[in-house]
């Protein structure tokens, strides 16, 4: 029985952490532009993509095993200079226009995104054969985990903490709470908003796509799988509230286990317990449990 | 102006009407999901431009409609089309009178997450309750009787581009002439005070929310009935229809046309239709192309063909 229990509670909290770095993506973004990026989703099945292929690149090339988390991460991590392209060439135009249309335009991008990567990957899922049990599995309370699992919870535990310092303690960060809380204002003190959205955008694309490449070594990479995270993303976001980082954590952590322990009593649960609570959020409480109030 | 628009519209019309007598079968064909979307959008458009809502879950109502009919087809012995097209928009007033009444209560950003959490929770429902609804695979959706003609003699083609055709199109006219009505009636003119300056409907005593509500259930009613007839010449109806980026399609759709004029909607239903083919004919990757246009069109384009026609007509008449 605790075997059973802690494998749900291990694969829910491995997941948790995954949604965590891409709601913490969305939440950065619409924190500071007020955009809620439909593309954080797509964000993270491009870094899965080129988290394959740089671990696949990395092998090929007679790199160890055990050392493939390198290129996996610098693989996220490049791959989250999209973030740089899509701001710059889309979303600059259209800060002033109303939500719909930034809505719009980020779904715009996922459109653009899942076909590029169809023509770039091609449609069979691609997966990093093997690697996943290169550490090993530990046991824990008499249940068998992948030690990978326990090292992307501490990464994801480490960024977290990584967002925190450069929020709080860092210049960088004064300035994206100070453009948070008043645009105008900021500008007015001499804060070069251009570079503040191009690196907090940059930020949150790099947040999604390194989810991606850090989810990979568990499960193969599919196109589809932008749009399917997205909403559990959106669930997160939404259960945490918008633009709070807390928020994100303890909604990845809501979702990331409910859903693990909804497929292992009743499958049939799974994503309709978490809309179910979503929309129970949303009306009892849309501020969410560590957002703003909303003023409707 | 108001008299080209009625020359333009009596020409599409007539075009309309002889389109199966002298185009190819094929293009006819394709008529039938234009016909079908250009009703749910006129209703997404009451929200969307009228009502200044942006659904982002309308998906939900065309897959009511389409599972409607399925069912009704499927599991009982109704086969006429007006029985399932009433049922199916009962079906959709009453789901949307209960969503509608929670999410009438925010606007913008708000209003179009709770939408999309309704949409993805109908997805997920019917997904995963395979005995009910067939789950991924679906339901077949069989052929029905129109005006009580059973027509199970014909071929499914001459089905289609013959009765099934002109009911399609008897039943976009009726949709657009009553939505002309509501959005030019007293009612039509509140919701825009609404949209416009929802403060100063309130002190004169118009109900914002109630007319958000109103709004919403009638643009529901439009979806199902959309639902049933792009579910009919399928013949089969699968959860993808309620999917999220099936609701961003339909607000594509409709800036496409153009979400500020009353028919830009049937003219994005159209376009998007035909490009659609017409691109997926020489490139598999449509939807590359098409993110491309929609990003073309948010940024420099923002109300639609509808807006670039309207400008090209106001700046010849400048210049006379």
């Amino acid at each position: 029985m605790t075997a059973h229990v802690v494998n749900v509670l291990v694969s829910g909290v491995f997941h948790a952490a995954i949604l965590f770095l891409v709601a913490a993506g969305l939440q950065v973004v619409f924190g500071v532009q007020k955009i809620f990026n439909l593309a954080c989703g797509s964000f993270y099945a491009l870094g899965a993509y080129v988290g394959v292929s740089a671990v696949q690149a990395f092998v090929d090339g007679g790199g160890a095993p055990a050392l493939f988390i390198v290129p996996l991460v610098a693989g996220g991590l490049v791959a989250g200079l999209i973030g740089v392209v899509v701001e710059r060439g889309l979303l600059r135009f259209i800060y002033d226009r109303d939500e719909a249309f930034q809505l719009l335009l980020t779904f715009a991008v996922v459109l653009m995104l899942e076909d590029l990567i169809r023509m770039t990957w091609g449609t069979a899922p691609t997966s990093t054969s093997g690697l996943y049990l290169v550490y090993g599995q530990v046991r824990l309370l008499g249940a068998t985990v992948p030690t990978y699992n326990l090292i992307v919870i501490g990464a994801s535990v480490v960024i977290a903490a990584g967002i925190g310092w450069l929020l709080t303690r860092t210049a960088f960060g004064r300035i994206v709470r100070a453009a948070a809380e008043n645009r105008e204002m900021a500008e007015a003190l001499g804060v070069d908003m251009r570079s503040v959205y191009v690196r907090v955008f940059t930020l949150g694309s790099v947040l999604g796509t390194l989810g991606g490449a850090l989810v990979i070594p568990s499960t193969a990479a599919m196109s589809e799988m932008g749009v399917e995270l997205i909403v559990e993303a959106f669930a997160v976001v939404v259960i945490g509230g918008l633009g709070s980082m807390r928020g994100a954590l303890a909604g990845a952590l809501v979702v990331g286990v409910l859903r693990a322990a909804a497929i292992a009593v009743f499958p049939a649960l799974e994503m309709l317990l978490i809309y179910l609570i979503v929309i129970g959020v949303l009306v009892l409480r849309p501020s969410g449990l560590f957002g703003k109030a909303v003023t409707a | 102006m108001r008299g080209s628009v009625a020359v333009g519209l009596a020409l599409a019309l007539g075009l309309a009407l002889a389109l199966p007598l002298i185009a190819p079968i094929y293009h006819v064909t394709l008529m039938l999901p234009f016909m079908a979307y250009g009703i749910a959008l006129l209703g997404l458009n009451l929200l969307f431009g009228y009502a200044g809502l942006v659904s982002f879950g309308h998906a939900l109502f065309l897959g009511i409609g389409a599972y409607a009919g399925a069912f009704l087809t499927t599991h009982t012995p109704v086969r006429s089309l007006e029985v399932i097209l009433l049922t199916a928009m009962l079906a959709a007033a009453l789901v949307a009178a209960l969503v509608g009444a929670l999410c009438v209560r925010y606007v913008k950003i708000y209003f179009g997450m709770l939408t999309l959490a309704f949409g993805m929770l109908f997805y997920t429902f019917v997904l995963k309750f395979y005995h009910l609804t067939g789950g991924d695979e679906g339901m077949r959706f069989l052929r029905p009787t129109l005006l009580g003609q059973p027509l199970s003699d014909m071929s499914k083609t001459a089905y289609l581009v013959g009765p099934y055709y002109y009911y399609s199109l008897a039943l976009l006219v009726l949709a657009t002439a009553l939505m002309w009505r509501i959005v030019h009636s007293p009612f039509g003119l509140c919701l825009r005070t609404v949209r416009d300056n929802p403060l100063k409907a309130e002190s004169l005593g118009l109900s914002v929310p109630r007319y958000r509500w109103h709004a919403f259930v009638v643009s529901a009613i439009y979806a199902a009935a959309g639902g049933v007839l792009l579910a009919t010449p399928t013949g089969n109806v699968d959860p993808t229809l309620a999917y999220w980026t099936h609701s961003g399609s339909l607000v594509f759709m409709t800036l496409l046309g153009g979400f500020a004029s009353f028919f830009g909607p049937l003219l994005g239903a159209l376009v998007f239709i035909y490009l659609q083919d017409t691109v997926m004919s020489v490139f598999p990757y449509w939807r590359l192309v098409f993110g491309a246009i929609l990003a073309v069109l948010v940024i420099f384009a923002p109300t639609g063909l509808a807006g670039l026609v309207d400008r090209a007509l106001s700046a010849r008449t400048a210049r006379r």
